[in-house]
């Protein structure tokens, strides 16, 4: 059993958890992922780390509730449990193995979208420890959807904050404000890190490919057992099939077949499904999530 | 009195029945049933069942002691040799070991000992009978990767001689393919599955879940800083092999780890939060023992099913009772069909798949025919779900995070098959992890052997 130590609502329907998991605090890399499961009859759900203490042997969590698992992990409190904490699992970033002194000559940007803003976070801030100053885009539809902006805020060097429909920060997608910063701004980058809805990074790499700029994702497909085992979670990257659990999460944006992976995702999605959700979700609902399948 | 040269009939599910939910096909003996097929044993003096059993158990002994009633005293004495006997009386294909050997096969049918070994193990489970702990514990602590039937077997028998056994379990549940892989209708994991690792827990052995080595700690790590003096590795082989044609990635394309993951440890069928996706017609590509699992799944959970193989019946690597079960139940067998591409519709939905008629060729270095592309045959099939069922590989998590364990170009471990010795020191490994995807009581026999290399290894420290 692995104790919820501290709930917080960020936004509608988006929680942050801190867990007690001694083995995963210790070991886990920005970039890695966990499985949570909440009960006996609930789902193994992929969540990518946000952050973690190795002192206090803690990890972070921010997850989405859509789904009956998610849901009723939303409802857990302070001092609840979860059944079964995994990981961690995948690949820790890239950068983490690089040469320091040549990662520090590198301009990185970092682009966040939605709960996808999560999994920059722990990047970012690694970056920060380093000594690293990154730019940082967060994207979210509206003001009450953006999360995780005074944690970023700490860690990044510059921090661009954009809403879809103008109600705080920028207007426009994160697309929009990387264009800006490139052709209005003069800014020039060597890497772009994308993580968010597979629509807003498929977009981003589209753009990011235009630009010149080599951009890694972050994949989170449907999975089952997140070790390899399964092969739900394929996706083809250039000419390979990869696992996004062992081989990933993170890819070389400019290979993956994202029009495939968004496919997939609706595997499990009817039409029903997919109704009672735009009910539930109500104004937050912009089928972008890469969850629900979207609206056709 | 039956006829000598039959087997004591044993009690099913009707077919028909049984196609629609997950009981158990098969009901096993009961008392008379097994005294009475006891009786058909020789206890022959020179046992060629022994020799086929991966475990050496002693098959005429424990037969006799059913014959006179003492079924304790036959639980015991398979206990000393087998640490699953409720789970290997069940899926052992004891037609190719024990029963294989059996002089009563010569004319007539061999005397039936999975179902024997399935009544006895039964018996001692509703009864409440344990297998004997270790009298005296020696402190040594060992690690088992996996807990599947090779670390089960290995960390049970360890404990019985006196070792502090913990195993690690990557999933949430212990008991790896038993859990996972096999289904509830072949064997039951509550009754069975559950209370054979509760016995195992008995001898003293820990089960730590969630645990990942190569992610979570190395092997390492557990040696130099949790005090494991050796390490077993048993992580089986966990990862699908795909066919590389095109459409594979469309939706309703599943290895058949996946769709018997989903049914079986997460319990999809049972309205578990975990979905799956049943299908109306469905293709099952191979013709093993896990490709007539999730063929029987997927009719169960009311599909129309198929098996699609490239060889003819004499070759399907299942067991015969399983292919027996799926034909009764009402599985269609395209034999001697070979897929060339999936069809998806525009949504990326599986719509068909193309197939070549196959004819068998000369035997190839593995002794079986090779089936070859009959010129001009290709057709298709129409279907909303194709299952993969090519077999699996190792998973290379642990070796490719542990400096000094070499593997073959298989990704398989190499391992003594004698002892389980790898090419790291304090370093064990069994099961599938060495072999490639194996069966259960292969895995048993690897744990076994292990274990006995462990203890030398350990004694002489």
């Amino acid at each position: 059993m692995y104790e919820v130590l501290k709930v917080e609502k960020l936004a509608d329907q988006i929680y942050r958890m801190n867990v007690k998991a001694p083995r995963v605090s210790k070991r886990c890399q920005p970039g890695q992922f966990i499985i949570a499961k909440i009960d006996e009859v609930g789902e193994r759900v992929p969540l990518t780390i946000c952050d973690y203490d190795r002192e206090e042997e803690t990890v972070t969590i921010v997850f989405q509730s859509i789904g009956s698992s998610t849901m009723r992990m939303a409802a857990l409190k302070d001092g609840d449990y979860f059944q079964d904490f995994i990981g961690p699992l995948g690949c820790a970033s890239e950068f983490i193995e690089e040469d320091l002194e040549e990662l520090k000559k590198k301009k990185i940007l970092f682009i966040g979208g939605g709960v996808g803003t999560a999994p920059v976070y722990p990047q970012v801030k690694w970056m920060k420890e380093c000594g690293i100053d990154v730019d940082v885009i967060i994207g979210a539809k509206n003001k009450d959807m953006l999360i995780l902006e005074d944690m970023m805020q700490k860690v990044a060097g510059n921090l661009y904050v954009t809403t879809d429909d103008g109600s705080y920060g920028r207007s426009g997608m994160v697309t929009q404000v990387l264009k800006d910063l490139v052709e209005k701004d003069g800014k020039e980058y060597d890497v772009c890190v994308s993580i968010g809805p597979m629509i807003m990074m498929k977009f981003v790499c589209l753009l990011t490919k235009e630009l010149d700029i080599p951009t890694v994702v972050s994949m989170n497909p449907i999975m089952v057992d997140g070790t390899g085992m399964c092969g739900a979670c394929r996706l083809t990257v250039g000419d390979e099939v990869k696992f996004a659990c062992v081989d990933g999460p993170e890819f070389d944006g400019h290979l993956v077949n994202f029009d495939e992976a968004m496919k997939r995702q609706q595997l499990y999605k009817t039409a029903e499904g997919r109704a009672n959700l735009k009910l539930q979700e109500g104004s937050t609902h912009h089928g972008g999530c890469g969850q629900c399948g979207g609206d056709e | 009195m039956a006829n000598v040269l039959n087997k004591v009939p044993v009690r099913e599910q009707d077919a028909k029945v049984r196609a629609t939910n997950f009981e158990e096909v098969c009901y096993g003996y009961n008392l008379k049933e097994a005294m009475e097929e006891s009786s058909r044993c020789l206890n022959c003096k020179k046992a060629k069942c022994i020799e086929g059993c991966p475990v050496a158990i002693n098959i005429p002994e424990f037969i006799q002691a059913v014959n006179a009633g003492n079924i304790e005293a036959a639980y015991q004495r398979i206990s000393k040799s087998s640490a699953l006997p409720a789970v290997c009386g069940r899926v052992c294909p004891q037609e190719s070991q024990c029963e294989g050997l059996c002089i009563r096969g010569r004319k007539g049918e061999p005397v039936s000992i999975g179902k024997l070994e399935r009544f006895v193990a039964d018996w001692a489970l509703e009864n409440g009978i344990k297998p004997t702990p270790a009298k005296e514990k020696n402190g040594k602590k060992v690690a088992v990767i996996g807990s599947g039937p090779a670390g089960l077997t290995c960390a049970g028998d360890l404990a019985r001689l006196g070792y502090d056994v913990t195993i690690f379990e990557a999933l949430h549940e212990a008991g790896g393919v038993l859990i996972y892989g096999i289904p509830e209708f072949r064997l039951p994991k509550d009754k069975i599955v559950a209370t054979e690792i509760e016995n195992i827990k008995s001898l003293g052995v820990k089960i730590e879940t969630n645990v990942i080595v190569g992610k979570s700690m190395t092997i390492d790590e557990l040696m130099d800083e949790e005090g494991f003096l050796a390490v077993f590795i048993a992580s089986g082989a966990g990862l699908p092999k795909f066919m590389g044609i095109p459409g594979e990635n469309a939706n309703g394309v599943f290895s058949a780890n996946e769709y018997l993951t989903r049914n079986n440890l997460m319990k999809a069928y049972k309205n578990y939060d975990t979905p799956i996706t049943a299908g109306k017609k469905v293709a099952v590509v191979g013709g093993g023992n896990v490709a007539m699992d999730a063929a029987r799944t997927a009719l169960r959970l009311g599909a129309e099913t198929h098996i699609v193989y490239r060889r003819s019946e004499a070759e399907l690597p299942a067991r015969i009772e399983e292919i027996h079960h799926a034909k009764e139940e009402g599985i269609i067998f395209d034999l001697l069909t070979n897929p060339t591409e999936i069809l998806a519709d525009d949504n990326g939905w599986v719509k068909g798949m193309k197939c070549v008629k196959m004819e068998l060729g000369e035997p190839d270095e593995s002794g079986r025919r090779c089936p070859q592309v009959i010129k001009n045959s290709e057709f298709e099939m129409e279907l909303d779900t194709v299952i993969m069922s090519l077999g699996t590989s190792p998973n290379p998590l642990i070796s490719s995070t542990t400096k000094g364990i070499e593997t073959n170009r298989r990704q398989c471990i190499i391992a003594d098959g004698a002892n389980g010795k790898t090419t790291k020191e304090g370093v064990y490994a069994g099961g599938d992890v060495v072999s490639g995807a194996a069966t259960v009581i292969l895995a048993m026999g690897a744990g076994k052997a292990a274990a006995k290399g462990i203890d030398e290894y350990l004694n002489g420290k």
